[in-house]
């Protein structure tokens, strides 16, 4: 796409000497202007180096006065107190076990209405289908967080008879919820991406219209199904606020019915009144959540990578 | 198609493994078109009889027990401008920069692959980054100002991807024939390439309102949860902290345990996404209409 700049030096010597100092100011403009962009263009690359540094440099100091195995495979948090102990292993085992959870459910689901969505629906029940879909994705995440606190968490203290109902498996449902758009929109791209000719020839050779859904399309789409698995990952360990509402907020070791904290609460729970070695460990958190989140993007980049080369 | 159902010739395990595999998809729709219809008809329910001309249009006061939302209607509307005012022409810049100015195959690649990373990077950590880099270093406090300069690194990603989409559009002839002309390379992008993506770039407007708009946990830690209602000038200087409509939603539901007033947040939230979403898809019909005629 780029194109070499024709205009600096192609037919200059046949104007007149206004014509030349025209062309002058405007060469000149011409190299602001690129600089300017160039600028624009590097500010992501500087960006993500700027937020890496700052969260390592920040991060780092905690974890060298706490230690790396105490930090991470500590299983007491007592942040306050006289004795203060940093380990957050029941963070990263509830952010894991949660975000495992919330795909185990909001995966299948998502897929399924995918498949209903791209294959099994009439235009306008699709139609009808896609706008909820999209409803869903513009609903901010607080409000996911309010209906699940205010209904969601009762709901699942009456159904298992619980003295408290805000628990891991009150984020679970949650969380299910907040990841099944990015899952459903983009299997369906995927599913919609597959050629016309596969589901024909399966067809042809006698399978009916599901028996080819199900052998032939989602086969075919796998690596951007793949994509929306890992997306929605992403997502799941990412999210703060609407978590915050309804998983009780309290460093117990992960149990489906135990008040939990996972690596984003477990910061915005105890950010706006630390001070020092709290803080820290509060930054190093982040930290750990971060190289969590490197790690499903490299993952996503890997899969898309080899959907294009395929 | 039609006639394959018909066929009477399959046996009794593919019928059933066919019925079952329907039976699960067609649940699994219901089950997710039930749930956001539970959601809508709650905050409809439970929003919509706390809202009032007063509620809209004044600020708290404990001392005459007023609950307004007013300062965080107007929060929410610095937040938007300001925001999109950084990052629409840096986030322009960058998509000219990827699809008319870069020549290494390599620094594009670094580029889409930074940008790949920050649209992953969860908001909580956008908040943290942001209250070391711009409530710290830069010692704007817990302001507004903070909380928008945040933002502006959240939307950038959508606003570069948006944006180059629309420029990929404009075809190459175009550029060729300003070139052609004499025109240098700034004056043919300026009249020729920048008009054609303007399609682009109001998508990534929309999109990017619509994030701005439901973000909390990047605001908790930078622009803060004060309710004082500012004036303009006042919102763009350091040291002014206000919630914006979702980080007020937040406070009133976790810390001051007002659901009424939650809900009627929500409500006002939902209606902006009704907004948000028939406006992206509005533009985008257009920006797709325009794909197909001309790419």
């Amino acid at each position: 796409m780029p194109l070499s700049p024709l205009g600096e030096n192609g037919n200059a010597k046949k104007g007149c000497l206004g014509m030349e100092k025209v062309k002058k100011t405007a060469h000149a403009l011409d190299k602001i202007m690129n600089a300017i962009f160039t600028f624009c263009g590097f500010l992501a690359v500087a960006l993500v180096v700027v937020i890496t540094v700052y969260l390592i440099s920040s991060g780092i100091p905690a974890i060298k006065e706490i230690g790396l195995g105490n930090f991470l495979f500590g299983t007491v948090w007592k942040s306050t107190g006289d004795n203060p102990s940093y380990g957050i292993l029941a963070f990263i085992l509830t952010s894991i076990i949660g975000t495992f959870g919330a795909m185990l459910i909001g995966f299948p689901l998502g897929l399924l209405c995918a498949v209903c969505i791209a294959k099994m629906s009439g235009k306008r029940f699709s139609g009808i289908m896609r706008s909820f879909v999209d409803l869903m994705s513009g609903i901010p995440s607080v409000v996911f967080g309010l209906v699940g606190m205010i209904y969601v968490v009762p709901a699942v203290r009456e159904m298992f008879n619980l003295p408290d109902g805000a628990n891991l498996f009150s984020a679970i449902v949650v969380l299910v919820i907040m990841i099944l758009p990015s899952v459903i929109s983009m299997s369906e791209t995927a599913i919609r991406a597959v050629p016309k000719e596969y589901e024909e020839a399966s067809l042809a050779l006698g399978a009916n219209k599901t028996e080819t859904i199900f052998n032939v399309t989602i086969p075919a789409a796998k690596s951007g199904i793949l994509a929306s698995l890992v997306l929605g990952t992403g997502r799941a360990i990412g999210e703060a606020t609407a978590v915050m509402m309804v998983a009780g907020n309290v460093a117990n070791m992960p149990g489906l019915f135990k008040s939990v904290r996972f690596l984003t609460t477990a910061i915005v729970s105890e950010m706006s009144y630390s001070s020092g070695l709290q803080r820290q460990a509060l930054f190093s958190i982040a930290l750990v959540l971060f190289v969590f989140i490197m790690i499903v993007n490299l993952i996503l980049n890997l899969v898309v990578k080899r959907k294009k080369d395929k | 198609m039609k006639d394959l159902k018909k066929s009477s010739g399959i046996s009794t395990q593919r019928k059933v493994k066919t019925a079952i595999l329907k039976t699960l998809v067609y649940l699994s729709a219901i089950l997710i078109i039930a749930a956001v219809l539970f959601i809508v008809v709650v905050i409809v329910i439970r929003g919509l009889p706390n809202i009032s001309w007063e509620f809209l249009t004044s600020g708290v006061s404990y001392l005459k027990g007023i609950t307004g939302i007013l300062p965080n209607i107007l929060n929410t509307v610095y937040v938007v401008i300001m925001t999109l005012v950084i990052v629409l022409p840096v986030g322009t810049g960058a998509a000219i920069y990827l699809n008319e100015y870069a020549k290494n195959k390599k620094a594009v690649a670094v580029i889409e692959f930074a940008t790949e990373t920050l649209a992953g990077i969860p908001s909580i950590i956008y908040g943290l980054v942001g209250m070391l880099i711009f409530v710290q270093t830069f010692r704007l406090k817990t302001s507004l100002l903070a909380g928008s300069l945040t933002l502006v690194i959240m939307t950038l990603p959508t606003i570069v991807r948006t944006v180059q989409e629309s420029l990929k559009t404009v075809p190459n002839s175009y550029r060729e024939g300003s070139l052609a002309l004499g025109s240098g390379k700034w004056h043919m992008v300026r009249t020729v390439v920048l008009p054609s993506a303007i399609d682009g770039i109001v998508t990534g407007c929309i999109l990017s309102v619509g994030r701005i708009v439901g973000e909390s946990a990047a605001l908790l830690f930078t622009a803060g949860m004060a309710d004082v209602i500012y004036t303009p000038l006042e919102a763009i200087t350091a040291n002014h902290s206000g919630s914006t409509l979702a980080v007020a939603l937040y406070v009133y539901a976790k810390e001051r345990a007002d659901s009424g007033t939650a809900f009627a947040i929500a409500f006002i939230l939902l209606i902006l996404t009704l907004i948000i979403n028939t406006a992206a898809k509005v533009a985008g019909k257009k920006l797709k209409r325009r794909t197909e005629n001309e790419g």
